[in-house]
This record gives structure tokens, C-alpha cells and sequence, in this order.
């Protein structure tokens, strides 16, 4: 089915956001999803035709990220952190009982179309283990237990808040946002989750804080040279980044040439 | 003596409503980019971050300030800033809540960091599975056009800046700074061989400066407080202050703003010590791609030179802790699944060689095997690090030879035992609390 026109001219507002429009594609993709429910070929060919590249360069792209789904996605999509720290902390266990209790596998969606499970890799909220997202906002120290009550409350139309955000908003609605067309809700959910807050609050209880501005001053040493701070960087990628000034300044990127007049 | 935790960047994290302009505005926020326009040249800005000693706060710990030296003024492309906001190192979790709580420091150092480089044109290329940090940098970038800190001729000092926030779509990969400049080019992301660095063609071929969130978001600090102020933090090499995140089996795990050098030792007291009954057994100093340490190294010195002196890195300060009920071969066979499922499959001894990785160590993990196969598995870690385009599969070697080094009789134990002898239920944090899973 073609997208609706409406789809098609915020697919072009997101083109015209960027210097060169194809740096618009993976902002592009995220609203086809919002449009349609999950990649479609009419899709692939609206941005194509909207870049003047070609679809089977769109498909590559679109293939590459794991956020981008060929199969329809429920109205949920439900993330298990089974990366190791949450894995070893339950997320496994968490994982096992949801596909249990839905009745699916990886990566599958339940038969009335409400929840689609997939585990998911390290969504940088550790000290939240083990973590749980849901339409990518956090559900943060879950259990066996609020992990299949989470689920029966969104299967059965319960109201749902992240621990850190607004009300559950649908996948299709979570994707217009990922392209870049704010729902206003940035106002919902708390500043910080308790965990982020332990460290200040320890500091405030025990008057700790930074130095006052210019209470003392310290030797400074900073690195001399190039050379001298490669050496005390960690990586190897960091060493060879020094010889930045010895590459020509007018060096092009092979894979990039100028394509500026790819925009219209 | 400095105090032992330092909040700075989290500092108004418990302010009311501290992500919009308003409550950055009340402490002080934006002063030091009105500060910067009025006061300082762009070449002043960048001494500044030069003297202060600040090095980055993605792993590497390049000196941020000799990076944006690195720019050549008289390249006549446009210059770009582009602000690595991909955080998804395993362990990792300093940028999210950061972004969350207080998007307006990243923004202000965005704004200043700019200033410094002569961009007109900064991103944000943010991870794409934290919606609502997405949201609140979002919202705080509108904010900050509609107060002028943002758009044409800023605060009336000629000065032009647009930001784009740019949401990702899930690829790991994404967050080695080449691979995130394909990906904003609207391409897969994959690495680019270098040189030329992104210094000189970068963002569409262009001089480009990328750095961490936490690198930029301390920027304004440096220009509100002075570079001798920052550098009268941390040590001789390490200077200032950073964001130490305690994740796993800890009684208080959460974010500790901290002068580098601190100890684990000193985190872990802080953090009220591991949970009842149980004691440290290995640990991640910066994620998992930085080499495992154990409970020998509690009084490591947390800077780049004290954790670089016994083998490991201080990568993001991503310590992810497990007590002595972790088994580390299921743990270290996660993170080896996760780097064959993240490799671009650009380079081959990456994505033939983390396959392989995993074959080897799954089979170890059911006791499956022989002692040689420990042998295998380092020969095939020494023939996939270096030899990629980017440090991806370097890291996938990480845990696997540390985790030899010091536990290669646990991998053994599961030859004898024919099987993983740990019981995994006593490992989740509803084993103590008293939930049945």
C-alpha cells in the first residue's frame, strides 16, 4: 500500500533537517514504521525516490539496525535486557517467563497482535538491573513477577508508566517521536531514577561537594605534545589519531565524495 | 583534600524539574556561554579545555582540547561537532541519565564546544532505544532556540549554531565514532579506515569533531570555574572529576561523581559494600570491552595510568560487579554473543572470528571440550585483535583472556563437572530478595 501523502511530505520535512538530506534516512526509516507498522517495500521506494538513491540502498541501510522490524510489530514491544549483567542479576529468568507466558518465541508477536518479545542488548541502565524496556522507555529493577504483570496489565488496555517516564505511549507513536516529531511529553517522569541520584545523595548528606573556584590552584600538566598524550591515551586508536596533522588537509574520503546535490 | 565524591555534572540532578531551561537557567546555567561570547575567542575556549587537562570521557582518553586543535582552520569546508550520544558499551549507563536529568549542560557544551572549532552545525546522534531521553533533548533544543542560545547571531555575537537531535536505530557499532559518521551520513554504519581522521574529513568529508556526551557536557564547567579549578581534581595525568557507574551485585548501585583516581575500594565502601553474605569475584573497570580485574585490584587507582599499569583500561568507568556466585564463563560467553551479534561484518577476523568465539565457548560452557580449546580460543583472540579496521573485535579478546588469565580453572571445572556448576537462580537479585523465580 502507497503511504499517505501526509506521511510522505514529513518524510521530505526530515530530508530538508540536514545539510546533505540522505543524513535524514535513519530518521526516515523510524517514521515509515510510525506510518505503516514495520518497513514495507512502499516505504523503501518513498525514501528512495525522496533521496535519488536507490531502493536497494535503502534496504541496506534498513537491514543493518536491529530497530528496524520487516514483520508487523505489536502495539508493545517488549525488551528483556539479557546482556550479561542483567542476564546474570534475572533477566534471563525474566525472559524465560515471558516467552512462557505469552506463549512466543524471540522476536515474535502474541496472536492478538498486542505484544511482540525480544531480548535486547545493554540499554545503559545497569544500575537498574535487570532491566526491562517497553516501546523503548525504561521499566527499570524488574521481576519474574512485575515482568508478567507488565505484560497482562498492556495486554489488557491497563494504564502503564515507565519508572522513568510518561504513560506507555504505542510502538507506532514511540517511532514518530525517534523521527524526530515530539509528542510533547519530555515533561512527564522524574528527573532521575533513585539509582542515578545515590552518589549526590551521599554527597549532600556528608557536605562533599567540588572545589570552590579558585580555592587552590594545581600544577598544571597537561600533555606537551601530540606524541606525549598518545602515549598516555589508552588505545591504540587514540595513538594513531596524533597523526592527524600529518594527513594532507585536502584528503577526501573515498566512500564520501561530495554529494551535496544528492539532497533534492 | 579534595572531598572524595565530587558532583559536578549530576549536581542539580535533584533540582525540581531540572531538565528544563528554567531550572538550569536558576544555578547558573548558560553562564558560561554568555561568559565565552562576550569574553573569549574561540581559540581562547580551546586553551582552556587544553589546560584544564580534560580527556575523553568515551574510553579512549584522547585530550579533548589537542582533538579540536587537531581542526584545520583553513580547510574551507564547513566544520561539524558531533556529539557521541550512542552510549551502549555493556555497563555503561552515565550518558542516558545524564541527557535525562539534565539536558541543558550537554546542550551548553555543545554550543561552547562549537564556538571553540567554528562549527555553525552540531548533532547529537543519540542512541535510538531511549525514547524518553530523545524526548528531553528534543524539547530542550526547542527551549534553547526560543531563549537564543541557539540559531543566528547568538546573544548578538555573530555567532550561528544549529543542533540537530538525531535518534539512531540499534547498532552498537554506532558508538566507534567512524561507523557513527556512516550512519549519519544516512549510510550502514560501518567503520572507515583512517587515515584520514575525522579531524580532517569527517562529517561529508569535512573537518568533524566527535566526542562523548560526558566530554562535552564538562565543558562548561571549565569555562564557568577555570581550567586550574578542573585540574585541581583527579591526578597528575587524570585530571578532573567523572562519572562512576556501580552496576551488579552492590548494595547501592547508581552513578558516583568522583575525582579519577578514586578506588573501587572506596566505591564499593560508599555503595554500603556487596550485597549481604557474598564477596567480589571479578569486575569491569570501563565496560566490557576493557579486561577483567578481580578483588586483587580494589586499590587500583581509577585514573587512565593506574588501571592501564595492571592490564585493563578505564574505558568508561563502567564497573559492573559480580560477587562469587557469577559464573564467569556464562558471563563472559554473553558479552562474547553479544559482540558476534554487534560485529559489522566489515572486517573478516571480526566477524569470522567472534562466530568462532562463541562455537568454542559454548561448547566449554556445556562441558563440552578439552583444556586445549583454552589454547584455541586465546590463538584465535590474538588473531582478531588488531587486525580490524576498529576496536570492536579488540574488545570481544578482552574478557576472554582476562577471564583465562585468572579463572582458567573454573573453565576447567566445567570439563570435570560436564556442565556449569553454579546455580544461576543464585545469582539474581531475587535470590536475597525473597522473590521465587
Amino acid at each position: 500500500m502507497p503511504l499517505p501523502a501526509t506521511a510522505l511530505a514529513e518524510l521530505a520535512t526530515i530530508a530538508a533537517r540536514y545539510p546533505q538530506a540522505r543524513s535524514g534516512l535513519l530518521p526516515m526509516l523510524h517514521l515509515v514504521q510510525a506510518s505503516e507498522g514495520r518497513i514495507t517495500p512502499e516505504g523503501i521506494e518513498a525514501c528512495a525516490e525522496i533521496l535519488g538513491i536507490s531502493a536497494a540502498e535503502v534496504s541496506g541501510v534498513a537491514t543493518f539496525y536491529t530497530m528496524y522490524k520487516r514483520k508487523p510489530v505489536g502495539d508493545y514491544h517488549v525488551g528483556v535486557c539479557t546482556n550479561t549483567l542483567c542476564a546474570v542479576m534475572g533477566g534471563d529468568v525474566i525472559f524465560e517467563r515471558l516467552k512462557d507466558h505469552l506463549d512466543v518465541g524471540n522476536d515474535e508477536t502474541t496472536a492478538d497482535g498486542k505484544i511482540t518479545l525480544e531480548h535486547v542488548e545493554c540499554n545503559a541502565a545497569c544500575d537498574y538491573a535487570p532491566v526491562m524496556m517497553v516501546n523503548w522507555e525504561f521499566m527499570d529493577n524488574m521481576t519474574p513477577q512485575s515482568a508478567t504483570q507488565l505484560v497482562d496489565d498492556l495486554r489488557e488496555g491497563n494504564e502503564v508508566r515507565s519508572t522513568r517516564g510518561p504513560k506507555i505511549c504505542t510502538w507506532r507513536e514511540a517511532e514518530r517521536v525517534l523521527a524526530g516529531f515530539n509528542d510533547g511529553l519530555a515533561d512527564e517522569g522524574p528527573a532521575a531514577g533513585p539509582a542515578s541520584l545515590v552518589g549526590l545523595e551521599i554527597a549532600r548528606e556528608r557536605g562533599w561537594t567540588a572545589p570552590e573556584s579558585g580555592r587552590r590552584t594545581a600544577e598544571l600538566a597537561p600533555p606537551s605534545s601530540p606524541e606525549a598524550a598518545a602515549e598516555e591515551a589508552d588505545t591504540s586508536r587514540a595513538e594513531s589519531e596524533t597523526k592527524v596533522d600529518e594527513s594532507p588537509a585536502d584528503t577526501k574520503h573515498v566512500d564520501n565524495p561530495a554529494k551535496g546535490d544528492e539532497a533534492k | 583534600m579534595t572531598d572524595l565524591l565530587t558532583p559536578v555534572l549530576t549536581d542539580n540532578w535533584d533540582a525540581e524539574r531540572s531538565w528544563t531551561l528554567a531550572s538550569y537557567e536558576s544555578l547558573g546555567g548558560y553562564g558560561a556561554l554568555r561568559k565565552a561570547l562576550a569574553d573569549l575567542t574561540p581559540d581562547a575556549v580551546i586553551e582552556a579545555v587544553k589546560d584544564s587537562g580534560l580527556r575523553g570521557r568515551g574510553g579512549a582518553g584522547f585530550p579533548t582540547g589537542m582533538k579540536w586543535g587537531f581542526i584545520p582552520q583553513d580547510n574551507p569546508n564547513p566544520k561539524y561537532l558531533v556529539v557521541n550520544a550512542d552510549e551502549s558499551e555493556p555497563g555503561t549507563c552515565k550518558d542516558i541519565p545524564l541527557m535525562m536529568a539534565s539536558p541543558h549542560t550537554l546542550i551548553e557544551g555543545v554550543i561552547l564546544s562549537s564556538y571553540a572549532i567554528r562549527a555553525n552545525t552540531a548533532f547529537i546522534y543519540v542512541r535510538g532505544e531511549v525514547l524518553h531521553v530523545v524526548r528531553r533533548l528534543q524539547a530542550a533544543v526547542q527551549e534553547a532556540y526560543a531563549a537564543g542560545h541557539l540559531g543566528s547571531d547568538i546573544h548578538g555575537s555573530g555567532y550561528n549554531l544549529d543542533l540537530v537531535i538525531h535518534a539512531g536505530a540499534g547498532a552498537y557499532i554506532c558508538g566507534e565514532e567512524t561507523a557513527l559518521l556512516d550512519s549519519l551520513e544516512g549510510r550502514r554504519g560501518q567503520p572507515r579506515l583512517r587515515p584520514p581522521f575525522p579531524a580532517v574529513a569527517g562529517l561529508y568529508a569535512s573537518p568533524t569533531v566527535i566526542n562523548n556526551v560526558e566530554s562535552i557536557a564538562s565543558v562548561p564547567s571549565i569555562i564557568d570555574h577555570g581550567a586550574a579549578w578542573f585540574a585541581s581534581m583527579g591526578t597528575e595525568k587524570s585530571k578532573g572529576y567523572g562519572i562512576f557507574s556501580l552496576s551488579g551485585h552492590v548494595k547501592r548501585p547508581g552513578q558516583y561523581e568522583a575525582p579519577l583516581g578514586i578506588t573501587l575500594r572506596q566505591l564499593i565502601d560508599l555503595a554500603g559494600g556487596m550485597r549481604d553474605g557474598h564477596e567480589l569475584k571479578f569486575w569491569t573497570p570501563g565496560g566490557s570491552s576493557t579486561p577483567l580485574l578481580t578483588a586483587e585490584h580494589l586499590d587500583v587507582p581509577l585514573d587512565f595510568e593506574g588501571v592501564a599499569a595492571v592490564g585493563s583500561m578505564l574505558g568508561t568507568r563502567a564497573l559492573q560487579l559480580f560477587d562469587e556466585t557469577t559464573c564467569v564463563v556464562r558471563a563472559v560467553l554473553r558479552w562474547t554473543e553479544f559482540y558476534k551479534h554487534e560485529s559489522c561484518g566489515k572486517c573478516t577476523p571480526c566477524r569470522e572470528g567472534t562466530w568462532w568465539l562463541v562455537q568454542i565457548l559454548a561448547a566449554l560452557e556445556q562441558g563440552q571440550g578439552s583444556e586445549a580449546d583454552l589454547d584455541l580460543l586465546l590463538d584465535q583472540c590474538d588473531n582478531i585483535l588488531g587486525r580490524s579496521f576498529c576496536a570492536l573485535g579488540d574488545g570481544a579478546t578482552s574478557p576472554i583472556s582476562s577471564s583465562i588469565q585468572f579463572f582458567r580453572d573454573e573453565y576447567l571445572a566445567h570439563l570435570t563437572h560436564g556442565g556449569c556448576p553454579f546455580d544461576p537462580a543464585a545469582a539474581t537479585v531475587f535470590a536475597t530478595a525473597g522473590a521465587t523465580a
